[in-house]
């Protein structure tokens, strides 16, 4: 119940507004998260923008990753 | 789109970050002993059944489910609420899909709605708004069932009925971390780590479940819901055991901060207050759920359309109480795969396809 799906905003009117993704287009409203722009991802839920997705935070978890992988491979290679 | 957010969706769903983050956590796991970690999302428990996710982890890890699944915890005296109140002259009920097949005391909103009771779903509580503005000869009724994901559009839906007189909310929604609190409280708990609900969190925030942390001991770590997401998690409280911390930390860093949405968190608590709540599995726990506050009361189903309801007599048989706090293991139930399928659900854990029991029927059995 609890699902959200990433879209990109694509146009902004006040609280009222419609996101894309992969080419489907929905009418969502920025009442909980008014202070997004066009061109920002969002999680949408029941018909709202709950979220914005931050890029910088995102490449924090990125690099955690990358290292473990970097990590799985020497070992691997180590064996 | 090149930017870190699609290089780090398109890497969590990649064979090669799995195979890595199993052997990281096969490592992790060697020192550590038999490790029980429980998801407490339905979307994480079907991303992790559906993936076959389990099969990559050592067998000293154990997975359970908790209680994250919304329409499961949800008990039968507010099914049967709703229910009682779509037979009503006049009255359209509204509600999200996964209520509908939901079995109350006798009957769901389905079996209601094919004996002749007016009962849409709708995707948005917007939409319920909508209809109630086109249809002022109907009372629209939307039940509002979810956790902190869903209570904030339903707040943010009353707000725009203002002026209304034909639309109400029969509050039925649940907080997720008083439930925990209870969960981690009872004598029979035994979960080292929790999985925490990515989307609630993005509402509620990853300090909310400090108590959880730091008073009780159980480290946490807020999930997002790729395989990869789920796997780093796992990985990243294995890694608070090693090293003898209990804290919160948060996996799905791009959608969760440690206060939350508090644009979402102000909308909710002017519609809605904390109250004693009961939920199945856990039973009744203080300021657990949401009711409508006193202001609004011009929109609060349960004054506007009174309707009896008797205590619930349950379910022979069915074991759902204790699938929701891990106590049992869904294959445990007699029922689980015999009179108990998600084509003849007699548990909600089986009639939500996010619930564990239809979850391990579907993929993992």
């Amino acid at each position: 119940m609890c699902l959200a799906i990433p879209m990109r905003v694509i146009e902004k009117q006040g609280e009222i507004g419609k996101v894309e993704q992969g080419g489907v287009v929905r009418e969502v409203s920025f009442a909980l998260m008014p202070d997004v722009a066009c061109g920002d991802h969002v999680l949408v839920h029941a018909g709202f923008a709950i979220e914005r997705l931050e890029a910088a935070e995102a490449a924090e978890t990125l690099a955690l990753l990358r290292e473990l992988m970097a990590a799985g491979e020497q070992e691997a290679g180590g064996d | 789109m090149t930017d870190e957010r699609a290089a780090l969706a398109a890497l969590l769903r990649s064979a090669d970050a799995a195979s890595a983050l199993a052997r990281a956590i096969r490592d992790l796991a060697e020192g550590l002993g038999t490790v029980r970690l429980m998801e407490v999302c339905g979307t994480h428990t079907v991303a992790i059944r559906r993936s076959g996710l389990p099969s990559l982890l050592p067998e000293s890890i154990e997975l359970l489910s908790g209680p994250g699944c919304p329409v499961c915890v949800t008990p039968d005296e507010d099914i049967d609420r709703a229910i009682a109140m779509a037979g009503l002259d006049g009255v359209c009920l509204c509600t999200f899909g996964d209520m509908l097949r939901v079995p109350g005391s006798s009957g769901s909103l389905e079996r209601a709605r094919a004996s002749g009771a007016d009962v849409r779903v709708v995707y948005s509580p917007l939409d319920a708004v909508a209809l109630a503005r086109r249809s002022p000869e109907r009372q629209v009724i939307f039940a509002g069932v979810g956790f902190e994901t869903t209570a904030p559009t339903v707040a943010a839906a009353v707000r725009s009925a203002a002026g209304l007189t034909n639309f109400s909310v029969l509050a039925a929604h649940k907080l997720v971390p008083p439930a925990l609190e209870a969960l981690v409280a009872r004598e029979d708990f035994s979960v080292h780590g929790f999985l925490m609900p990515g989307h609630v969190s993005t509402i509620i925030g990853s300090d909310a479940y400090s108590p959880v942390a730091r008073q009780h001991g159980v480290p946490c770590v807020v999930a997002g819901f790729e395989p990869g997401d789920i796997l780093l998690a796992i990985w990243m409280l294995l890694r608070q055991m090693r090293d003898g911390r209990a804290e919160v930390e948060v996996e799905y860093r791009s959608a969760v901060r440690p206060e939350g949405n508090l644009r979402a968190l102000e909308l909710m608590g002017s519609v809605y207050e904390p109250v004693d709540s009961t939920w199945r599995g856990l039973g009744a726990i203080p300021a657990s759920g949401l009711g409508l506050r006193a202001s609004q009361a011009a929109f609060d189903a349960r004054l506007r359309h009174p309707v009896e309801v008797a205590p619930s007599k349950g379910r022979p048989g069915c074991r759902c109480g204790e699938v929701l706090v891990g106590a049992l293991r869904p294959d445990g139930c007699a029922l689980f795969g015999r009179s108990c399928t998600p084509a003849t659900p007699i548990g909600p854990c089986m009639v939500s396809s996010e619930g564990s029991c239809a979850a391990y029927y579907r993929y993992s059995r």
